[in-house]
């Protein structure tokens, strides 16, 4: 019997006060993180529908209208209730905008940088020998490089473009995949189902993907959902510097980059990108925990 | 009468080990298996019995097809099987089936249990219609004694007894001839034992195929198979007939082995014939007779002359060198 | 013959708490140990043999588990009753434990010396040549060939077997009152099994040490015990002296479960099979839990637990079948 699941008390229901239910919550991620799921939802759904809920066109400026505070500020205006820009645009519209961007990239990403490291340890793992240590060798010398900076190089030489930043962000992104997931596929490998399979006269192909895969789709989810974060940070820290989404379409990442400029006037201009990214990185990361905990057959069982 | 399905001809399988990292030299072998001879017959059950490192794990494998032989022959119908390559060995595939002992390793986890019973079948080289496999599949949980609905669940969702029930099923799905039964219940509790080898007895009795049986436990062998083969040190020492085994034991290892049996009533303990040290590494392993650094009987000629694999009557074969003086004690 | 016992558990229930119910892994649970007695307690995986002898020690995984009632009596005094660092004192010198792996119990990275010396600086005290001189006195004990040099050597380079014995010499090296072996010898091989039961025997006798032998096995039973308890979910179905137990099996788990061990050399057509599986201890009724299986099964039996009788001196069980002096607990 495994111990590692935290008991219920007697009667089901927890005795807990509330708020330390809320600590656990976030701490331990072992309840549902309503909190995670809720502001993710929130992130997807304004990022898809951006255009149709933002109350204002996110690119028109208003020069009779620059730099106006949050509503609740003595010169604040009900209008633009985060406040505008130093071109009179209105935040609230940019950041809504702004999370389609980051959902486009970080998406787009994540499935493709998934799916490309998941065949690398499927091949790497099941095949073994020389294309094994081919395809690892090549994986660390992709894990090897400084990410950031690396990214920042191929940015500035390719040149800033949504679709460049996406594609190095995948050629950086599937070597942590597949290194964790090759792991897997050499510990399901063992299994004597793969064994009887092999009796039974299966191909490899068919081994490695009606047997191993869906062993190894739980980690799949779970690294992706952790990389959803590292990448929507990576993605705003290119557009900060400027070589990442181009400047006038809204990205979290340059509408941080242009607020810096007035941060002792005007500091909700970085303010507000800054607190969206942090928020929905931080429920990526729950969630990526909880979901460890939650799939994980170690943790499952009791 | 009887008819020879499987003929295991000295068998051998070495793995090298080597030293150095770049000019690598071989400074021996592990033998795991160094010249098995047995033969399994038709609606026969075949038991190799030994202790752990034995080779009988090995031996399995290699009849499985699942690594190459050093040497020897294995024929199976009549055909030498340990060289099929490509084509020939995708279609000579699922004629061997297994069952092994741990029934919740055995099942992938994500497939369901009808999947998991059809994929002999399916991969086979000439598949057949859907609705054959299907009528397949709810022969097959009848024939094993699982609930016809059952084929729409997860392996998660039954017991050990259960999911050992289902591994029966796939091995006997694309209507093997031999099924290598590597230790079938030593994975499973006591009560449910019973079930399984009943089960297996029941099946073979129906369709007259034959087991080759692999375990360490001697009255679970015993009670399976009509021949028993002693393996130790990646050989055989003496193979007889389950009965003839237990009453009439002529290698001083099969003595010993089963004197540590465990007894079945407290007043059956029996006299322990206490070998000296335990079981040497198969990596060089003693010159001659394998046994002989541990053996009560050993003379000189044991460390030098290996001794021959004897028929003694009625298929009894024992591999030693004082079988007359062992057979009057 | 009436022994002293040395330990007494009354009443002991250990419960988990999990996200999908409760688990009652023991529940009501009382035996007495009698100085210098071996004491096994059989049943299947599940049963709450190995949990029960986890509460004496009172090392059952929290949090979920939880010792919720009874009393465990040793030397005049409740275990369950003792400060974390009473128990500290008692667990390793007076009660100690051997668990089923060999490979797991010993620390790769520390020496044998190191680990056989442990529980003897901790509890004993001692330093420099008398530590030396009693770790060599304890691995001699546990007929370590050439403890010198082994004391040296890490776990690694030992055998399966001997691991076991020095794992022995670990839990022994504090000349413990009780020794608690979980299943022992479960992963040794059949001679090496033996070895290490006789060790245990004669170490038992010189010692005057009162063992529980945790086992699924009948045999380890019939070899080394001088009484019984078989367990069946939770709760202890049956309890005698071993020969009295093997020749009057009252209960019906206890006679299903000996008729369905193969016998040594004896192929019997088919085994006898208990039907079903083992309970599921999250929804157990108020009935009697082995009455689904139970081919003699009445209507009381699903309805009300039986009572605990007395039917011949020492041999005591819980059934409807047999009437007899109600034991009160």
């Amino acid at each position: 019997m495994s111990i590692s699941v935290q008991s219920t008390a007697v009667d089901g229901t927890s005795r807990q006060e509330s708020g330390a239910r809320l600590w656990a919550m976030v701490l331990h991620a072992r309840e549902l993180p309503l909190f995670s799921i809720g502001l993710l939802l929130l992130f997807v759904i304004t990022g898809i529908f951006g255009d149709f809920i933002s109350p204002h066109d996110p690119l028109r400026t208003n020069l009779r209208a620059v730099l106006l505070p949050p509503f609740w500020e003595e010169t604040g205006t009900a209008t633009y209730l985060l406040g505008t820009d130093h071109l009179g645009r209105d935040i609230l519209s940019r950041l809504i905008c702004g999370a389609g961007v980051s959902i486009e990239v970080g998406f787009s990403v994540i499935i493709v940088a998934g799916l490309l490291g998941t065949l690398v340890a499927l091949l790497s793992g099941y095949i073994g020998g020389r294309i094994d240590a081919a395809l690892m060798r090549l994986c660390d010398i992709v894990l090897s490089m400084p990410y950031l900076m690396v990214a920042i190089v191929l940015a500035a030489v390719l040149g800033p473009s949504k679709e460049n930043i996406i594609i190095i962000l995948i050629v950086l992104g599937w070597a942590s995949y597949a290194r964790v997931l090759r792991g897997e596929v050499l510990r399901v490998k063992e299994g004597d189902f793969i064994r009887l399979a092999v009796i039974a006269g299966a191909s490899p192909v068919r081994i490695m993907f009606r047997h191993i895969f869906p062993n190894i789709v739980n980690t799949l989810i779970i690294l992706a959902t952790l990389q959803l974060g590292m990448v929507i940070i990576t993605e705003a820290s290119l557009s900060f510097l400027g070589l990442g989404v181009p400047v006038p379409e809204p990205a979290w990442g340059s509408m941080c980059a242009e607020g810096r400029g007035y941060i002792y006037d005007a500091w909700w201009i970085a303010f507000w990108p800054g607190v969206a990214i942090m928020l929905v990185v931080l429920s990526c990361n729950f969630l990526g925990d909880w979901l460890r905990i939650r799939l994980d057959p170690k943790f499952r069982q009791i | 009468m009887t008819e020879e399905l499987l003929a295991v001809r000295d068998l051998k399988k070495h793995f090298p080990v080597t030293k150095g990292i770049i000019f690598m030299k071989e400074i021996g072998a592990i033998k795991a298996v160094d010249g098995v001879n047995f033969t399994v017959n038709r609606g026969e059950t075949f038991g190799l019995v030994g202790e752990s490192g034995c080779g009988k794990t090995t031996t399995a494998k290699l009849i499985l097809l699942m690594e190459r032989i050093t040497g020897g022959t294995i024929h199976y119908k009549g055909r030498d099987i340990s060289l099929l390559r490509g084509s020939e060995l995708k279609s000579h595939r699922g004629s061997v089936q297994a069952v092994f002992q741990d029934p919740f390793s055995s099942l992938s986890p994500r497939m369901r249990v009808k999947d998991i019973i059809a994929e002999p079948i399916v991969v086979s080289v000439n598949a057949p219609s859907k609705t054959a496999v299907k009528e397949k599949i709810a022969e097959l949980l009848q024939l094993v004694g699982l609930r016809k609905d059952a084929g729409d669940l997860y392996p998660h969702e039954f017991s050990g007894g259960q999911r050992q029930r289902i591994a029966i099923a796939r091995a006997l799905a694309p209507d093997p001839d031999l099924i290598v039964l590597d230790e079938p219940v030593s994975g499973l509790d006591v009560s449910i034992r019973a079930q399984i080898m009943n089960l297996l007895r029941d099946i073979q009795d129906r369709l007259g195929i034959s087991y080759l049986l692999i375990a360490h436990d001697l009255p679970v062998v015993q009670h399976m198979s009509t021949w028993v083969g002693v393996m130790y040190l990646g050989t055989l020492v003496e193979i007889a007939g389950s009965e003839e085994l237990n009453e009439n034991p002529v290698h001083p290892y099969t003595k010993a082995l089963l004197s540590a049996a465990l007894p079945h009533h407290p007043a059956h303990i029996r006299e322990e014939i206490i070998l000296p040290g335990e079981v040497p590494t198969p990596f060089n392993p003693p010159e001659a007779c394998k046994f002989h650094p541990r053996c009560f009987r050993a003379r000189d000629i044991c460390s030098s002359v290996p001794p021959l694999f004897r028929d003694i009557g009625g298929g009894h074969f024992v591999a030693c060198h004082f079988i007359d003086d062992l057979r009057k004690i | 013959m009436k022994m002293k016992p040395i330990l007494e558990v009354k009443n002991l229930r250990t419960y988990f708490y999990t996200r999908r119910g409760v688990v009652k892994a023991v529940d009501g649970v009382s035996y007495e140990l009698g100085e210098g007695e071996t004491l096994g307690l059989v049943g299947e995986s599940g049963c709450g043999k190995s949990i029960s002898c986890f509460s004496i020690i009172r090392l059952v995984p929290a949090p979920a588990g939880v010792i919720v009632g009874g009393e465990i009596l040793f030397g005049g005094s409740d275990l369950l009753l003792k400060s974390e660092e009473e128990m500290d004192r008692i667990r390793g010198a007076e009660i100690s434990m051997i668990l089923q792996d060999p490979m797991t119990s010993l620390n790769p990275l520390f020496t044998i010396g190191d680990q056989v010396a442990e529980p003897l600086q901790i509890h004993q005290k001692l330093k420099g040549e008398g530590l030396r001189e009693k770790v060599r006195e304890m691995l001699n004990l546990v007929r370590i060939p050439s403890p010198e040099v082994r004391m040296k050597e890490y776990p690694h380079q030992m055998s399966g077997g001997m691991r076991q014995r020095i794992v022995g010499g670990m839990v022994l090296a504090c000349r413990p009152k009780i020794l608690i072996a979980d299943e022992p010898t479960t992963s040794l091989d059949v001679t090496i099994q033996a070895q290490f039961l006789r060790l245990l025997k004669e170490i038992q006798h010189t010692s005057n040490l009162s063992m529980i032998i945790v086992t699924h096995d009948f045999g380890i039973v019939a070899k080394a015990c001088d009484r019984v308890a078989v367990m069946y979910a939770g709760k202890i179905v049956e309890m005698a002296g071993t020969v009295e137990l093997f020749d009057n099996p009252e209960h019906p788990y206890t006679a299903a479960l000996m008729k369905s061990l193969p016998k040594a050399g004896m192929r019997q057509n088919r085994l006898y099979a208990i039907e079903g599986q083992p309970p599921d201890l999250r929804t157990l009724d108020s009935g009697c839990s082995f009455a689904p299986r139970c081919p003699r099964a009445m209507e009381i039996c699903r309805k009300e637990y039986p009572p605990r009788v007395e039917i011949n001196d020492g041999h005591t069980l819980s059934c409807w079948l047999r009437k007899g002096e109600v034991l009160n607990d």
